[in-house]
């Protein structure tokens, strides 16, 4: 297989592990820092890292990725630390605090960077390179440091998994139960520091945050659940990776972490739009599905009302005969029959309809149903009879059963609504 | 006299982030301006690409082009897609950020820019680039007309718009019930950042921009109550950091625009720990910690 060819390269295999791991440890942490509503400081942690980069290597005189990262730890905490500082001592709301922290960070970071370079140490080459990330030029060494310090973070995730979930999701729960949530919090900000200081040499300061929001905001449109959120963004992310690195490697001098990231926002986008809890599209196809049910229950209620009126309630009636009672267009109103019919609602043939038995049935519900909450309106909302048919127009049709029974025994099963019509309960139900 | 010249660009950038900084503060929209000088670099290369030249103006059009492609673009995510907005802001400028990063690889025998150039900016090289008449006189460094141009236009925007900006700022409901567009201010605002955006840029770097945006006006923020004189301070604040970073870079031999962050960064800290109300070190503590969380179950 041409496209596995690359595997037999080793700096290919490792350059492939240790993206995988960076975008796994940077995913997981980012879901815990998106839902916390925190999706930014990701940026300003990446940003904040550098002086500690660069301190380090100053001290050290090293460019060992254990020394740096220990200073990168270092400096990105502080800024951590600073921000919640000035947050919770000042005026200042947290964006502006971010904002502070990473430009006067990264500032600082830039001149100790100016200062390693003018004093002519030789080792200081590519040192820069911590800015824009060297994903493609990772060695073995790179990759021990990584893998130890991930499994590290995901150890950590996977153990205290369900106490993250409770502060992320219920902070104020979490405090009256008794949870020690800032020493928590804090080690969620410990863990958002290693993540992105175990990153930022393969992908560099800027794209870092892109790491970290971007899998977790496309996971959050398939699911409601954590764990499944998660794993959908470590999926996203790590096949994102995969993706980037072998772009860059088969398109030469391209850059393996704007790759990533790009590969990232497609699946976001797609996300957004397709995606299954509030996608675009699929409210849209909801609002449809809604307005095609309506249609047919308003046909339904239809039928149920000419019955009402002649007491013929399975009589087959002319198209004509129904427009006049409720002015349907005809397209609809031949659309929502014919799915009644292959739902056996209704019988239909020589432009006439009828409701079956179980027909009759469903439409004594939504009539039922209207005219209960009309009741209701007028009697607990104090509003007028001729005021509460839209309302009910409206809700009548997500009402759902459980509903339906609390309205009957509020209202102690009354038998006419506030316009005198009958309200008839189905013999099959108690009550 | 090239002191001169740097220090001049500084302070006039420093002048302009300043006052537009202290709107985006009161809005709570910083992190927009950090996005905004982010994402306009695929701008700035398109430009480059299709006119070939470094001039400003293509350069800045491009730009101008991608910094309302970024606030539409949040917006897009944040309304249409119920992103939410720090989400949001994050994925756009990242990924507009990694398209410009690819551009810049991919034209690279075409296009004489690098990701270094445009993040850090070299104010140094201010002094190199003058502007010659026709006649031949020296008429100072190109990038001090602009700046001073650019300073011009957001001093003349913040005066006729104070009472606008003002009031979207503080109070968006009264805005809205006296008439006033919050949108027309909100979008306004933000065209006049991506402008000083672009123009600092080739200045001074992004990072830089991002400083001056944020540092003065959150230090003036601290000082004072009153919008007017939190401009005033403010500009003062990023004119004294223009000229601190400028000397301290000098002693020390690193980046000017590196030396005036870290410059903008001191001042914030003086201000947070003596400032005359609320300085961490001089204020009565009215409540400490232990009391808030006191506070806050009371309330719950």
């Amino acid at each position: 297989m041409d496209f596995l060819s690359p595997l037999q390269d080793p700096n290919v295999r490792w350059v492939i592990i240790a993206v995988s791991l960076i975008c796994t440890s940077a995913s997981v942490v980012g879901c815990f820092t998106f839902l916390r509503k925190r999706a930014l400081i990701g940026d300003a942690i990446a940003h904040a890292i550098l002086p500690g980069i660069c301190l380090a290597f100053m001290i050290a005189q090293t460019k060992n990725p254990l020394i740096l990262l220990v200073g990168a730890f270092v400096s990105g905490w502080l800024g951590v630390l600073l921000i919640d500082l000035i947050v919770e001592r000042s005026k200042l709301k947290t964006d502006a605090a971010l904002g502070l922290v990473l430009s006067v960070f990264y500032g600082i970071g830039i001149l100790l960077l100016t200062i390693i370079q003018s004093s002519g140490n030789a080792a200081q080459s590519g040192l820069d390179k911590f800015l824009f990330g060297k994903a493609a030029a990772m060695d073995q060494q790179d990759v021990v440091v990584f893998t130890i310090f991930s499994a590290i973070l995901l150890i950590i995730v996977i153990a205290l998994f369900n106490t993250f979930k409770l502060i992320s999701f219920d902070r104020d729960f979490a405090l009256v139960k008794g949870f020690p949530v800032r020493k928590l919090e804090f080690l969620l900000s410990v863990l958002t520091v290693l993540a992105i200081a175990i990153g930022i040499q393969a992908v560099g300061v800027v794209l870092m945050a892109a790491f970290l929001i971007t899998p977790a905001a496309a996971a959050r449109y398939w699911t409601n659940k954590l764990g499944i959120m998660v794993i959908l963004a470590v999926l996203f992310s790590v096949a994102s990776g995969l993706l980037g690195t072998y772009v860059s490697y088969e398109i030469p001098r391209m850059p393996t972490g704007p790759w990533i990231v790009t590969v990232l926002t497609l699946f976001t986008f797609v996300s957004v739009m397709l995606g299954r809890r509030k996608g675009v599209l699929y409210n849209i196809l909801q609002r449809q599905r809604n307005e095609r049910k309506m249609l047919r229950e308003n046909i339904l209620k239809c039928l149920y009302h000419l019955g009402e009126d002649d007491g013929r309630f399975g009589q087959m009636r002319s198209f004509d005969e129904i427009q006049q009672k409720r002015a349907f267009e005809q397209a609809n109103l031949l659309k929502g029959l014919k799915k009644l019919k292959r739902r056996k609602l209704v019988k239909l043939y020589n432009q006439q309809a009828g409701l079956t038995e179980k027909g009759i049935e469903a439409g004594a519900r939504i009539t039922r149903i209207h005219r209960l909450w009309e009741l209701y309106l007028t009697q607990y909302m104090q509003l007028p009879a001729d005021h509460v048919h839209e309302d009910a127009e409206a809700i009548e049709h997500i009402i759902t059963p459980e509903l339906e029974q609390e309205l009957e025994s509020q209202l102690a099963y009354p038998l006419v609504d506030p316009h005198d019509r009958p309200i008839t309960y189905n013999p099959n139900q108690n009550g | 006299m090239d002191d001169f010249w740097i220090i001049l660009t500084g302070a006039l950038v420093a002048s302009s982030c300043a006052l537009l900084g202290c709107f985006l503060l009161l809005r709570k929209m910083t992190m927009v301006g950090d996005a905004i000088s982010h994402a306009v670099l695929p701008g700035i290369v398109l430009a480059y690409l299709v006119a070939q030249t470094r001039a400003s103006l293509p350069m800045l059009i491009g730009a101008a082009l991608f910094g309302v492609l970024t606030t539409v673009l949040i917006e897009v995510l944040h309304k249409n897609g119920k992103l939410q907005v720090d989400a949001a802001i994050g994925v756009s400028f990242t990924w507009l950020f990694a398209i410009g990063v690819i551009l810049i690889t991919f034209f690279a025998d075409k296009v004489d820019l690098d990701q270094e150039c445009v993040l850090y900016g070299e104010i140094a090289y201010v002094p190199l680039d003058v502007w010659i008449s026709n006649n031949g006189s020296n008429l100072g460094p190109i990038s001090v007309w602009l700046m001073g141009a650019n300073l011009l236009i957001v001093l003349a925007f913040v005066l006729i718009g104070y009472k606008g900006l003002l009031i979207t700022s503080f109070d968006p409901m009264l805005a809205a019930t006296v008439g006033i567009s919050t949108a027309f201010w909100h979008y306004a605002l933000m065209s006049a950042v991506s402008l000083t955006t672009v123009l600092s840029f080739e200045s001074v770097g992004a990072i830089l921009v991002v400083a001056f945006l944020i540092g003065p006006a959150a230090t003036a923020y601290l000082l004072t109550e009153n919008l007017r004189k939190m401009l005033f301070i403010a500009v003062g604040a990023g004119i004294v950091a223009a000229v601190g970073g400028y000397l301290l870079a000098v002693a020390v031999d690193g980046s000017i625009a590196g030396a005036m962050a870290a410059c903008i960064g001191l001042e914030f800290m003086l201000a947070f720990l003596f400032a005359p109300q609320g300085g961490l070190l001089t204020a009565k503590q009215s409540f400490s910690k232990k009391d808030k969380q006191v506070v806050d179950l009371d309330f719950h």
